[in-house]
């Protein structure tokens, strides 16, 4: 067991957060917009995980069971919109997605 | 033991920014994986091992391998990653670069300002897990596999549409 400061962990998980965030609104290819949304998500569930240790109680980790289901429902449909994306624009630029008209 | 946490932290930082950097996807996707598995590593030094063991299934197990499939499907070449250091310019970077850091510094003072007491008790195994699971949060299990229902129906219809108008003559 470890006795670290709570701060430090939440710290990583804002880290990464932001990482995440930054890598959201920087890049412009689909695929990288997507792992960064993983990045985020996946900080979010350290967040909870380690304040569930920090009071030895067990929600933390459900509340990061349910982040993965979600993360895992979000990026099947995800993927399956970039590979249609992909077939019908022939590129992952989402500047190129913008008129939305199919 | 603390000693662990400091490099494993460093590690999931480095590996998370390269990820963001990279313009190879496959690249990016490695060190996705080197990232998560840091996370992991993570969860097992707070006394979380049913979570470390989930992050390794599910996360660099299940969802990259999705990742890894479908950057087989869109056949990446030479010329889209030179496309991609195209669109990866750096006066793309500066601004949401430097709104990132403002929020970061504002995140770090508010956890400095919080009452930051030391972290750790008992680990939580995965029996005390289960338990809180399926009693009190039973109601939440069954609404994420609803969620998951959800998202293989629809990720199954917008495949499907994606084979059935491929052109008959071209292969792709």
């Amino acid at each position: 067991m470890l006795s670290l400061p709570l701060f430090h962990t939440m710290a990583l998980a804002g880290v990464l957060f932001v990482i995440g965030l930054i890598g959201v609104l920087v890049r412009r290819n689909l695929i990288f917009m997507l792992m960064s949304i993983e990045i985020m998500l996946n900080a979010a569930g350290l967040a909870f995980v380690a304040a569930g240790a920090r009071w030895a109680a067990p929600d933390g980790q459900i509340m990061f069971l349910f982040i993965v289901a979600m993360a895992a429902a979000e990026v099947s449909v995800g993927l399956a919109l970039v590979l249609q994306l992909y077939h019908r624009l022939k590129t992952l630029d989402t500047h190129a997605a913008g008129t939305l008209r199919g | 033991m603390e000693i662990v946490f400091y490099p494993v932290a460093v590690v999931a930082v480095v590996a998370t920014l390269m990820v963001i950097v990279q313009t190879n996807p496959v690249h990016a996707l490695l060190y996705l994986i080197v990232s998560l598995l840091a996370v992991a590593l993570i969860f097992y030094l707070l006394g979380a091992p049913f979570a470390a063991a989930l992050e390794v299934i599910l996360y660099a197990g299940a969802i990259l391998v999705l990742f890894v499939f479908v950057i087989m499907m869109l056949n990446v070449g030479a010329d889209t990653i030179a496309a991609e250091h195209r669109l990866f310019h750096t006066g793309i970077w500066t601004g949401p670069l430097v709104l990132g850091v403002v929020l970061l510094a504002e995140l770090v003072y508010v956890l400095m300002t919080f009452d930051a007491r030391t972290a750790g008790g008992a680990a939580v195994e995965a029996k005390a897990v289960a338990v809180a699971m399926f009693g009190p949060y039973l109601l939440g299990v069954e609404l994420a596999s609803l969620l998951l229902l959800a998202g293989l129906v629809g990720a199954h219809h917008l495949g499907r549409g994606w084979n059935l108008e491929r052109p008959a003559g071209g292969g792709a």
